[in-house]
């Protein structure tokens, strides 16, 4: 095996030298019965030829990511251009075969970064201490509602239906037995946004209120006016933002009085790679910092007075607190959040600025053309980002199958994946990737795929 | 007497301010295709109110040219496996294939978005489901899912299954009193806090002078009823094979409760002895251990969790599953298989993660695996025990061996020889620096004073494991010798010792401008 340095000789030599006679003599240890008599049922060994072939066979038969396919996809996980530099910079080995920074005499490489990540985290955000990041999105709020209830000592959380529905699914899972209460808010059907209502489902036994915005139907949320109302009964505001893009345009949680924000990264420089890996931006107020979970480097200094980083304030820790550690979390995504503070810092102030204001001009086209087109309406109301909602004339996952079929379009999500009820509704995402010409073609496509004899054939 | 330093020299290293002390107004690193729609005024899409009013103050502005010279710099300043041996015990710091880096970008699979149909990420989806049978095989566990995202989020996953399945067995009311878990006192520190996180109260099973489980501890913490499950690393944190396992299970068993195993240390197994002969319920594996996708700084990882039969309808969902379009069962991957995402688990924990978990590490672990052929993946874990025993044996005469049962794949070492002169464990680590090696974890596992945990892995030869060994002779002879030398360790590098403590004291987290830095 080429990845094993030693030679056969060199390591009958090593077998003789610790007093053994062969390999099999190594597992002496392990009970007989348990040994396994056989070889492994897998693979025979392939060689780097045939190993990509076969790769290269099985990405063939991915054709959602075929070259010539548009996509309009989003809801999570977002195209965006990626600039050449930040694969380049992951791909060295001091960073990407390196590990937590334990020692950091020779981990500088790695704590700078993360302290510049944890920086750009608190400027994209508006607040004031980020950790060095987290699994994903989606890990992140849940463990923000750990933190909301551990900060508070409340157990009611309200979550506004409008957040991602696998974000709430996850959610669902972590709090299933921390004695916390989830309650589901409906959205308000005409705008799109949190409803008015919710402040109703607020009292003095909520921890937190848990927004996204923008919301999972890419309207864009009055942070600010739901801060006001969880604040009022003394409750935690929890934003979480899936398109991370929109913290270029949009004004920070943080300025809107945000107490935890939680991000999914994906969109700052990470391929879509089939849902990860991505990395959570975790993020809130000072006063909070010893709540916080997962890891955070801080500035140090030696003997000479030399500035160096790193890891800090570890007594809130698993391998310290074990049990009592404010989260279990381990490895968090180092290299992505690499990807994440290169694509920043390519991008810079007035990059990120450009691409957000790209996305948005670019959805207002696409959602003015489509809204003209006959039987397809706009159903949410609500000031949009980069995501908007399509009603359509007839079932919305049968014209994203022959969407993709017939034009090799994927034209958005059938929101009935996650909404049972919602059967003609599609999510559209365009982001500054998608050319006019796309955007042209999809609305060509859904005039022509959706009249009225197809769909008649359809439903037959 | 300054000895010699055969591996390690000094050489030029940059030094680099963070990029926001660099950054210079109006400095450009992008360029984007020119705007191709209609430039509305944003005022006319998106109210004032929700708009960003500070200009993004703050974030770097720097050209292209300054962000690859800023981290390849810091770069520098990073020790990495390519560079040599990382024994960090119990991280398993092996070799991490260029050929598995190519595999997990090809654009097939690197553009393919999470949502997209199952018709359009057949491909895809057929990785996981083959990647799920390699594992179920190697682990003799045939339930599994790769939905968690590193060791703690597996672990997780695989006790919360352990608490559905007891509350399904027995019903909410009875499984209520069955609500500890057992840990060993020599676990990890994510064991006791993802129990935590499931609701269980930890209880500690103490280990005994030679290193092992201690059984009639285990018995006695049994008593009663109220153990749903014990959590154990095997081999242990100590690198010794749990020699009791079978009974271990069995008391845990009769007990009423699960096992549930740490897959940490897989890497002296693979190929060799299987947990689910064990009698283990429940295990995670580290696909950043033991199948070598990079660790990156401290992530991404994945924690696949595989169970038995009876604990699969608990496994989170979806589960990707493999189905025969009508037409008679083929032979596998014949063009009649369909794979489909199965949500249909109405027992299941719920779902851990966004999407299928972290797909990028699953491609490089099937590319490991492919590469490495059954009889590649044993010799991997012949290589890793033996180069582990090697150690053991080069070190025992001048560090104190603590435990005499022979290791598997680590092996742990105190400082106690050492202490009579006032050298400890920190310093023997830090030397190890100026000699050219990543120090060994440290003051881990926490029942042996000023531990030292030695995991070579397979990817190291003989030449640079005595090199190994002589630097680690050398120290112990520095630390008789000439003290002050190991103590104020290192020397090597570009910055000393920092002062963590009070970094700790006064939290400066972030960077901020100097006039707001002196404002808070």
């Amino acid at each position: 095996m080429r990845y094993i340095p030693n030679s056969p000789e060199e390591r009958a030599e090593m077998l003789r030298q610790v007093g053994l006679n062969s390999a099999a003599q190594l597992f002496d240890s392990i009970p007989k019965d348990l040994r396994l008599a056989r070889e492994l049922d897998t693979p025979a060994a392939l060689s780097e030829i045939e190993l990509l072939a076969g790769f290269e066979r099985l990405a063939a038969l991915n054709p959602g990511a075929a070259r010539e396919r548009s996509s309009f996809l989003g809801a999570g996980a977002y195209q965006h251009y990626i600039p050449t530099v930040v694969d380049h910079i992951i791909s060295r080995s001091e960073f990407f075969t390196a590990y937590t920074p334990y020692q950091p005499e020779i981990s500088q490489g790695t704590l700078q970064v993360i302290f510049e990540f944890q920086t750009l985290v608190c400027q994209l955000t508006g607040m004031e201490v980020a950790n060095a990041s987290m699994y994903d999105g989606s890990t992140a709020l849940a463990e923000a509602v750990l933190m909301a209830e551990r900060v508070t000592r409340r157990s009611k959380v309200i979550a506004c239906g409008a957040v991602h529905p696998e974000y709430l699914e996850v959610v669902n899972t972590y709090v299933q037995h921390a004695g916390i209460e989830l309650v589901h808010a409906d959205f308000d059907s005409a705008t799109g946004q949190a409803s008015s209502d919710l402040a109703k489902l607020l009292d003095d036994k909520t921890a937190a209120l848990v927004v996204q915005s923008p919301n999972f139907f890419g309207c864009i949320e009055d942070v600010a006016a739901l801060a006001e109302k969880a604040h009022a009964v003394g409750a935690l505001l929890v934003v979480a933002v899936t398109e991370s893009i929109s913290l270029g345009l949009l004004k920070s949680p943080g300025a809107c009085g945000a107490d935890i924000v939680v991000a999914e990264g994906q969109s700052f420089g990470v391929p879509l790679s089939f849902g990860g890996p991505y990395v959570g931006l975790f993020a809130t107020r000072e006063k909070y910092a010893r709540q916080i979970p997962g890891r955070l480097v801080g500035e140090a200094y030696d003997k000479q007075g030399r500035r160096g980083f790193v890891l800090t304030l570890a007594t809130r820790e698993q391998h310290i607190r074990r049990e009592k550690a404010t989260s279990n979390i381990c490895t968090n995504e180092g290299l992505i959040a690499l990807a994440a503070t290169v694509y920043l810092e390519t991008m810079g102030r007035r990059g990120l600025q450009e691409v957000a204001r790209q996305c948005v001009q670019k959805t207002a086209y696409a959602a003015k053309r489509i809204s003209e087109l006959d039987g397809f309406s706009i159903p949410f109301t609500g000031p949009r980002f980069n995501e908007f909602v399509v009603r359509a004339p007839v079932n919305a996952a049968d014209l994203m199958s022959k969407l993709a079929s017939d034009r090799n379009i994927t034209g958005g999500l059938a929101l009935s994946r996650y909404f049972t009820d919602r059967t003609n509704d599609f999510l559209v995402c365009v982001t500054e990737i998608n050319s006019r010409a796309e955007i042209d073609a999809l609305v060509d496509a859904l005039s022509t795929v959706s009249e009225p004899e197809d769909t008649k054939t359809q439903i037959e | 007497m300054k000895p010699e330093i055969t591996k390690v020299t000094s050489h030029i290293s940059h030094n680099e301010a963070l990029i926001f002390e660099r950054s210079q107004t109006g400095r450009i690193g992008y360029r984007l295709p020119p705007l191709d729609v209609d430039d509305v005024p944003i005022d006319d899409l998106i109210p004032k109110s929700f708009q960003c009013d500070n200009d993004l103050e703050g974030l770097p502005e720097v050209s292209e040219v300054d962000v690859i010279r800023h981290f390849t710099r810091m770069s520098t300043w990073n020790y990495s496996i390519d560079l040599g041996m990382y024994p960090l015990g119990s991280c398993t710091m092996k070799y991490n294939s260029r050929l598995n880096e190519k595999v997990a970008r090809i654009s097939g699979f690197a553009n393919l978005h999470p949502l997209s149909s199952e018709d359009d990420a057949q491909g895809a989806l057929q990785v996981i489901y083959e990647l799920q049978e390699h594992l179920a095989e190697i682990t003799g566990l045939p339930g599994i899912s790769l939905q968690p995202a590193a060791g703690a989020h597996g672990e997780m996953t695989g006790v919360m299954i352990i608490r559905a399945f007891i509350d399904a067995r027995d019903g909410a009311e009875v499984s209520s009193q069955r609500r500890t878990m057992l840990i060993p006192d020599s676990a990890h520190g994510t064991n006791p806090a993802s129990a935590h996180l499931s609701g269980f109260s930890v209880k500690t099973i103490r280990s005994t002078a030679e290193g092992f489980t201690d059984l009639d501890h285990l018995r006695e913490l049994c008593e009663g009823g109220h153990v749903a499950g014990l959590m154990l690393t095997n081999p242990n944190t100590l690198g010794l094979f749990e020699k009791n396992i079978q009974e271990i299970c069995r008391i845990v068993h009769e007990a009423g409760g699960l096992v549930y195993m740490d897959g940490a240390n897989m890497n002296a197994l693979v190929g060799v002895a299987r947990p689910g002969d064990m009698g283990v319920d429940v295990i995670h594996l580290n696909l950043h251990k033991t199948f070598s996708t990079p660790h990156g700084g401290g992530g991404p990882g994945c924690g696949p969790c595989c169970c038995t039969k009876e604990l699969e309808p608990f496994l989170p969902v979806p589960r990707i599953v493999r189905s025969k379009t009508g037409i008679p069962a083929g032979p596998a991957n014949s063009t009649d298989d369909v794979y489909k995402l199965d949500f249909n688990y109405p027992q299941s924990i719920g779902r851990v993660k966004a999407f299928f978990g972290n797909y990028g590490m699953m491609l490089r672990a099937l590319s490991y695996i492919q590469t490495h052929g059954h009889d590649g993946l044993r010799e991997a874990t012949e290589a890793a025990v033996l180069n582990a025993r090697y150690i053991a044996k080069g070190l025992a005469g001048e560090y104190d061996k603590p435990f005499a049962a022979d290791p598997m794949h680590e092996v742990v070492f105190t400082d106690k020889l050492q202490t009579r002169k006032g050298v400890h464990t920190l310093d023997i680590a830090k030397r190890l620096i100026d000699y050219g090696f990543h120090p060994m974890t440290i003051y881990f596992p926490l029942i042996v004073s000023g531990a030292m945990l030695i995991e070579p892995t397979e990817s190291v030869g003989h030449q640079e494991l005595d090199q190994f060994i002589d630097a680690m002779r050398s120290i112990a002879r520095e630390a008789l010798e000439d003290p002050e030398l190991v103590l104020n360790a290192p020397h090597s590098t570009r910055i000393g010792r920092l002062d963590e403590a009070a970094a700790a004291r006064r939290p400066v987290l972030r960077w901020k401008p100097k006039q707001a830095a002196t404002a808070t």
